[in-house]
């Protein structure tokens, strides 16, 4: 029937959207989107493109430390952004280092919305206790900065957890730390969107014909409350990447041994007034980089989907 | 609960029989809107109730069209939410093809639900914009397990947009493709999939334009004759209620004030209230009439006027309305009446005839 004709016009229906439209016509959006899918994809493909193994100690050589970049005076063409005291090579330290970065972004973005997105729909469907109950807790948790929510969960971890697990675990924390403190907003906005929906006329009719509210909730109500959580996860997703270098970069994030982009800036840092600028420099652009094309996609999601704008 | 099922496989032998397929009997609905304990403490506020029905007695007989009546803030959607399980009762009975609903458990209600549908005023908001028609249709189906197998599916959703107008494959399209009335169609052809008996209508045209207005009412009458369907009609809009009914009921804050056969109501109406309604109907014989407009508002229904709850707007109001609230009492064509000045003080049915049209006169006088 018409089910094998779909992908194609569901393609063609994407490309005639106002949301591609917008996005067409935004040179920023594009530029970020296309910043954006260079790095992801840098990151990605890290052990195949990076010019070296930054975590293979048999290359490395104390001989090439320290060297600047390759349009410096004393540039060595093997190391396109230098090297660090150690002689890794920056470039590749930095590819494998947003690798890190994106993953302990987008996953802690994805369990911080599932979290949410569950406790929202379920709090704003079914209100009284239950309702209340989430939502103290989410006040509680909106009562602190998160960044020292963050560091007090890296520090029970490291607390709880034996000296040789820490390097190890700390992505893990990372990831909870960022989780813990981030679904709170996506909670509160599924919520009030779902109290919403819950009183219009279809999910009367879901109701009428006896669904279950768990069918109403994930069929019904999840596909009409995605649009605003979508935005808040692409701006979030900056802000994790952000949290995630800040906390490495205090120290309690990723290890030197298998650092993050934060990890680098603050190995880095410690050279700087050493006159070695361009083992913090390059890290620290990729950072904003990165944050700054995020967050510029996030701006458009959020007016492409505000219908108020249309 | 054996007596439940009983009365449930009967149903079958009672529908050859006289008896109404719904008769609300003693309907009420309370809101609680007090403040939460604590703010009650505070503020040293009582609890407070909103009386949304109050005490409905109600027949509709199979295959006929029942309408509810009344401004807005009446009750009546309250009443039909109730009807279809949306809301609990909190008291009267509702009892269906001789079952009460009322004191079923709600996994006992499966095929009371299979067999009371509704169509909703919004049909904007009444069909999820994020789902295909086809899928929206094919609810009903696949939740009471009507069809099996995808074909079969298709088939049945094809055949109900053809039997409500729209065509087997506008069923691809999305809700915003359509237009309000075809949206109403769509609506429509959801609340019949699951082949129901019953269909409550909560003010199915009043979004609609005057245009379209009719081209649903027709689709509703003719379905209504093509499946037997009995309708619960709930709109204030007066002209579409004459098109539409056998019955009629007028509301007012939650009761029922005047009752009966549609003809003998639009005729010959008793109650101050439902006159005052008739009024405002626009007819060219009337127009160089006088009319008396409705004035006054609607009282709040959370402290309503003591006695008579029409008293304050009413021209005939009298020292026992604004004592007594008034009973229906059965009147010469089959109506009901609740009003102290029609019936007579005492509750008899007074003098008939000449009670009939004085009240009328007396309410044209005042205006």
């Amino acid at each position: 029937m018409a089910l094998e004709v779909f992908p194609q016009s569901r393609i063609a229906a994407i490309l005639k959207s106002d949301i591609f439209y917008r996005f067409r016509t935004s040179y920023v959006t594009v530029a970020a989107a296309i910043v954006t899918l260079c790095i992801v994809m840098a990151a990605l493909l890290a052990p195949w493109i990076a010019p070296h193994d930054p975590f293979d100690v048999s290359t490395l050589s104390l001989w090439d430390s320290e060297l600047p970049p390759v349009w410096v005076e004393g540039g060595d063409p093997r190391f396109l952004l230098g090297t660090d005291n150690q002689g890794r090579d920056v470039l590749s330290a930095i590819l494998y280092g947003s690798r890190i970065s994106l993953a302990v972004g987008f996953v802690s973005v994805a369990l911080a919305m599932v979290i949410g997105i569950v406790v929202g729909l379920v709090s704003g469907y079914f209100g009284g206790m239950v309702d209340a109950f989430f939502m103290r807790i989410a006040d509680v948790m909106l009562s602190f900065p998160t960044i020292l929510v963050a560091l007090l969960v890296s520090g029970i971890a490291r607390g709880a957890l034996p000296r040789e697990m820490h390097d190890s675990a700390a992505l893990i924390v990372l990831v909870f730390a960022i989780t813990v403190t981030t679904w709170v907003q996506y909670a509160r906005t599924v919520r009030s969107s779902t109290m919403v929906e819950r009183g219009r006329e279809y999910v009367f009719a879901a109701q009428l014909v006896g669904r279950r509210p768990l069918a109403i909730l994930f069929r019904h109500i999840l596909p009409n409350v995605m649009g605003p959580v979508l935005v808040i996860a692409t701006i979030n997703l900056a802000m994790a990447i952000l949290i995630e270098a800040t906390l490495s970069f205090l120290g309690v994030g990723m290890p030197p041994t298998n650092p993050s982009l934060g990890t680098l800036i603050r190995v880095g840092n410690e050279y700087l007034f050493s006159g070695i600028w361009w083992v913090v420099i390059f890290p620290s652009l990729t950072l904003v980089a990165l944050v700054l094309a995020v967050n510029l996609l996030g701006d458009w999601l959020r007016d492409a989907l505000n219908p108020k704008l249309r | 609960m054996s007596a439940v099922s009983t009365s449930a496989t009967s149903s079958a032998a009672t529908s050859a029989s006289g008896e109404p397929l719904v008769s609300l009997r003693g309907l009420s609905k309370t809101f609680d809107l007090s403040p939460p304990l604590l703010n009650r403490m505070i503020e040293r506020k009582g609890k407070s109730f909103l009386r949304a029905v109050d005490g409905l007695d109600i027949d509709i007989p199979r295959g006929k069209t029942f309408s509810l009546v009344g401004e807005s803030g009446c009750g009546k959607s309250t009443v039909a939410k109730l009807v279809v399980g949306l809301h609990a009762a909190s008291g009267g009975k509702i009892r269906f093809d001789g079952t009460d609903l009322t004191g079923l458990h709600a996994s006992a209600r499966g095929t009371y639900r299979q067999r009371i549908q509704m169509i909703f005023q919004d049909p904007y908001a009444s069909l999820n914009p994020r789902w295909r028609v086809r899928d929206i249709i094919a609810e009903p189906l696949r939740s009471f397990s009507i069809t099996s197998g995808r074909a079969e599916e298709q088939r049945e959703v094809g055949r109900l947009l053809e039997m409500v107008g729209l065509s087997a494959q506008d069923g691809d399209k999305f809700p915003h493709q359509f237009s309000g009335g075809q949206r109403q169609r769509i609506s429509i052809a959801r609340a019949i999939s699951s082949k129901p008996d019953f269909l409550v209508c909560d003010e199915p045209t009043s979004a609609l334009d005057v245009s379209v207005q009719s081209q649903v009412l027709n689709l509703m009458r003719d379905l209504q004759a093509e499946l037997g369907l009995t309708y619960l009609f709930i709109s204030h809009d007066l002209a579409v209620v004459d098109f539409m009914s056998d019955y009629v009921g007028v509301m007012y804050l939650g009761r029922l004030v005047e009752a009966g056969p549609a003809q003998r109501i639009f005729e010959a109406p008793e109650h101050p209230y439902t006159r005052l309604l008739m009024d405002t109907v626009p007819d060219i014989t009337m127009a160089r009439r006088d009319r008396v407009a409705v004035t006054g508002e609607v009282p709040n229904p959370i402290t309503p006027p003591p006695g008579c709850s029409f008293n304050p707007r009413c021209p005939l109001a009298s020292d026992i309305c604004r004592a007594q609230s008034p009973d229906l009492v059965a009147r010469e064509g089959g109506t009901r009446v609740a009003c102290h000045a029609v019936t007579g003080a005492d509750g008899s049915s007074g003098r008939p005839g000449a009670a009939g049209r004085a009240p009328m006169e007396l309410a044209r006088g005042v205006a």
